[in-house]
């Protein structure tokens, strides 16, 4: 299946900067693609090559197979939802949603049918002659979406979709931004930094750090299988120790936790370094020791969060190292408070090994 | 058309007319100000000697700016603008920092209107306003014929053709000049900076001394810089409301223009003008290129 | 009641200072009485005078074209200079051109008109071009310095713009031409009629520099002026100084006015 965009090697540096550095990346048809990263990762920079609206230094860009690199933003037929969604402001709603198609010299019904069909896609016709200052937040993000679809255009790049927008809105309208996506049948590729955001929108997720894309790949499996340490720790909360392979074989040790564990996964040769990593809300808690054939350390809280449906706890273990619990609230759930002794113990398969 | 292109096309008319009207002048300016004066027209001799079209010879004397710098007219009139334009500088300054504090410190809703009410002044004709001054200060104007009706004075006091009126005249013309970049700056100042002053125990005037004098500092900057530069070189103040031994240099070069047709001499002045206020030129152009990229 | 501060005491009295000169010539200018100081009672009889002034009314009318047709020459061309310097980055030359055109601002009138005059005498000279000057060498110079205020304007309004409109506009398949005359010219038009405005004003208050580049038969009104006041103060001089403050309030108010509009549209930040 031929990827609606096809990024192929491409770098981009502002000055002494080098904002993207020898991205490859294809977006398929249909698929939501999140580029997430910390700020200054070069996502935005990557979009924006996407879009036209910064020209690649290296590489090559194709949309639907054409090579689009040195092409014009106004000539490339994707099209963006800007972070401040950049409403024209001195145009109606409707006048912003039609701009776009006048310039592809759409005119007459034909106009008033695309502008009218594209403002109903986001529930915004009674709204069609208001100003942009005139606005909620998440009209103005409404009126943005619907200027970028009127156009049809092969995939839509949105960066930041949910800054502009208050906190209690965000979950609502990345449901509703999905259901349109569905609906409509055209890929979406969502800059964002909010790990949570990714998840919950995307259907594959590309993270990237200071230039490079470390990993592509559907959010769970990138959650339950990151492909290095900085992917585990950027993508939500994850305890992280240095290991080296066991004598035994199949062993790994773990001296933080004072542990030596059978893991069912191919190892280098003894004595190799690595890391394994352990999800915190895959760790079970409690007084009394666990039962057989599982992980088991003991030690002591250190502190404790309460955060409503879970709490976290730290765990300080006769090593000195920290262990992250997360533990569901509910009925019956043993609370714990600082200075208990306690016993956390996993399954093996829960640890994921990485590269040191 | 490509972008580079597209550029070229937008830069090439304020280019050309940058060239041809400011650059250009002055390099005419400098040429005649190396020729010799003479009855003709124009009344300058050429500074290239041709004979059917071929420069023979050339024609330059020093003589202008021998006559520039040894001239105690002019040498005298060079300091004495630089000192008016000093002074009245300081004088716009203190009464402008007040009002622009006033203004960055009044309520939000009231900004806008006394900043217009500053501003309004400047929009209205500049001769009208030194005229104005000029029918409260003669013998027989406004203030003279009140103080005497209140019997303060028994004879007009002489206001008009003074240098005070001079300093009036500056302060008075570009008062707005000092107050709108003292204002842009003040304004910007977070005024959660003087109440940490004064929570670190600062009483009101050491904070002022301290926090508010040293931020606005840019402000003063360019705002003494857009009066002193004009200032030096003004012609309608000091003719207007100056006396005959209020000598400057807008003046005498005027005079030197338009009285005494001597246009090599008047160029001579005018490149020695640019000379003295080139610097303080470059350090406005330095300071709101600073304020532009903070922006 | 809470007693002033100093700063407002200053911000009056300043105030007082810039106005109160004004109001006195425009009270003095219905003023009956050919003697300017003493009061005889209200009259138009002043204006009546103005009016049958040709003198006036020809140098007015040569203020008026020479102000409108500079201040369109200005706001074009410091739209573009302005332009260019929000929005091109460096480019060759860049300071070299940002100085020349801000130079203008400060520099004396004396040397502006001075050099100007120079060359045109010289353009005449060697290329016959401008013979005898007139209302377009005044124009010329006025567009010249005119365009450093516009270019300042335009420039810190477009500063002041997030360029994302501009590139959304590009995004929606607009072209260079197109996004810069539907989009970033309706967004920067308060920017360009203040500077259009500025322009006409300054051009219709110069005396200076239009002593130096007019021709014999045009004489523009701030010149009729200044010779006026140099014979001394005049009741008729009282009443064109009222109207020429009047007039500017009123185009002031209008702008004001007008740029209301603009200022709705801008989005909330």
């Amino acid at each position: 299946m031929q990827p609606v965009i096809a990024v192929e090697s491409v770098s981009k540096s502002f000055g002494a900067v080098t904002a993207v550095n020898g991205v490859t990346l294809d977006v398929r048809p249909n698929e939501c693609l999140a580029l997430l990263g910390p700020s200054g990762c070069g996502k935005t920079t990557l979009l924006r090559l996407i879009a036209g609206l910064e020209a690649a230094d290296r590489g090559r860009i194709l949309i639907d197979g054409a090579d689009m690199t040195h092409a014009a933003p106004y000539a490339r037929p994707v099209n963006m939802m800007f972070q401040s969604y950049a409403l024209f402001p001195h145009m109606s709603v409707a006048d912003n949603v039609a701009f776009g198609l006048k310039q592809d010299g759409v005119k007459g019904d034909a106009l008033k049918a695309r502008v009218q069909d594209a403002l109903a896609a986001v529930e915004m016709e009674a709204l069609a002659q208001r100003m942009p200052a005139q606005l909620s937040g998440g009209q103005k993000q409404r009126a943005a979406l619907a200027r970028c679809l009127a156009k049809r255009p092969r995939a839509l790049l949105l960066d930041e979709p949910m800054a502009a927008l208050d906190k209690h809105l965000r979950e609502r309208t990345q449901f509703e931004l999905m259901a349109l996506r569905k609906r409509l049948g055209i890929a979406f590729v969502v800059v964002t930094h909010d790990q949570s955001e990714a998840m919950a929108m995307a259907d594959r997720v590309a993270v990237m750090d200071a230039g490079h894309v470390l990993q592509v790949a559907a959010p769970r499996e990138m959650y339950e299988r990151p492909a290095s340490r900085r992917v585990a720790q950027f993508f939500g909360d994850i305890n992280v120790w240095s290991a080296v392979v066991g004598l035994a074989p199949g062993t790994v040790d773990i001296p933080d936790l004072r542990l030596a564990v059978r893991i069912p996964a191919a190892l280098p040769s003894a004595g190799s370094p690595l890391s394994v990593a352990l999800r915190p809300e895959r760790i079970a808690i409690a007084r009394d020791p666990a039962p057989m054939g599982d992980c088991s350390v003991s030690g002591t809280i250190e502190d404790a969060v309460y955060l409503g449906m879970t709490c976290t706890y730290f765990v300080t273990l006769s090593s000195g190292a920290v262990v992250r619990v997360t533990a569901q609230n509910g009925e019956g759930a043993q609370t714990f408070s600082r200075g208990d002794a306690v016993h956390l113990s996993w399954r093996p398969a829960a640890l994921t090994v990485l590269a040191a | 058309m490509n972008a580079a292109a597209r550029r070229r096309a937008v830069l090439t008319l304020p280019w050309l007319w940058t060239a041809l009207f400011f650059l250009l002048p002055f390099a005419v300016v400098l040429k005649i100000s190396f020729a010799e004066s003479q009855l003709s027209i124009p009344p300058y001799t050429a500074l290239f000697e041709r004979v059917d079209g071929v420069i023979v010879g050339l024609r330059a004397t020093l003589a202008n700016y021998r006559m520039v710098f040894t001239d105690s007219l002019y040498v005298t009139a060079y300091f004495s603008s630089l000192k008016i334009a000093a002074i009245a500088t300081l004088l716009t300054l203190l009464l402008g920092y007040p009002m622009a504090y006033g203004i960055a410190r009044a309520p939000a809703s009231h900004r806008v209107l006394l900043l217009v009410l500053v501003m309004l002044p400047f929009w209205t004709s500049f001769l009208v306003r030194i005229y104005a001054w000029i029918g409260l200060l003669r013998p027989t104007g406004i203030i003279n014929a009140a103080l005497e009706s209140l019997g303060f004075i028994d004879a007009p006091l002489a206001l008009l053709n003074t240098p005070g009126a001079v300093y009036l005249g500056i302060v008075y013309a570009y008062l707005p000049f000092m107050v709108l970049p003292l204002y842009a700056r003040l304004e910007r100042l977070d005024p959660a900076l003087l109440e940490a002053a004064a929570d670190l125990g600062a009483k009101p005037w050491r904070a002022f001394l301290h926090v508010t004098l040293p931020l606005s500092r840019p402000g003063i900057a360019a705002g003494c810089l857009l009066v002193f530069i004009p200032a030096v070189g003004e012609f309608v103040i000091p003719e207007l409301l100056g006396g005959p031994d209020t000598l400057m240099i807008g003046k005498v070069l005027w005079n030197e223009f338009f009285s005494n047709r001597d246009w090599p001499l008047s160029a001579a002045i005018t490149v020695v003008l640019l000379m003295v206020l080139v610097t303080p030129i470059a350090l406005l152009q330095l300071a709101q290129s600073r304020t532009l990229r903070r922006a | 009641m809470r007693r002033p501060s100093g700063t407002t005491i200053a911000l009056i009295a300043g105030l007082a200072f810039l106005y109160v000169p004004l109001a006195v010539v425009i009270g003095y200018s219905f003023n009956a009485s050919k003697l300017v100081t003493v009061w005889t009672g209200f009259s138009f009889t002043w204006y009546g005078a103005l009016l049958a002034d040709e003198q006036i009314l020809n140098a007015a009318r040569n203020s008026l074209i020479v102000a409108f047709t500079s201040a369109t020459l200005a706001a074009v061309l410091g739209t573009m200079a302005g332009y260019a310097f929000a929005r091109f980055g460096r480019f060759r030359g860049r300071n070299l051109l940002a100085g020349s055109i801000a130079a203008p601002l400060v520099m004396p009138d004396v040397m502006t008109g001075l050099s100007l005059l120079l060359l045109f005498v010289a353009l005449e000279q060697t290329f016959a071009w401008l013979p005898g000057r007139g209302l377009i060498t005044i124009i010329i110079a006025h567009a010249g310095f005119a365009m450093a205020y516009v270019t300042v304007i335009v420039r810190a309004r477009l500063i002041g713009m997030e360029r994302d409109i501009e590139e959304a506009a590009a995004d929606l398949g607009a072209k260079p031409m197109t996004v810069f005359f539907g989009i970033t010219l309706p967004m920067i038009r308060p920017a360009v009629m203040a500077g259009w405005l500025l322009s006409f004003v300054l051009s219709l208050d110069d005396l200076v520099i239009a002593s130096f580049v007019s021709g014999p038969q045009s004489t523009t009104l701030p010149m009729v002026v200044f010779s006026s006041i140099r014979l001394g103060v005049s009741p008729k001089i009282n009443a064109l100084a009222a109207i020429l403050i009047i007039v500017t309030l009123v185009l002031l108010a209008l702008a004001a006015w007008m740029s209301r509009g603009a200022l709705r549209m801008r989005p909330a930040k």
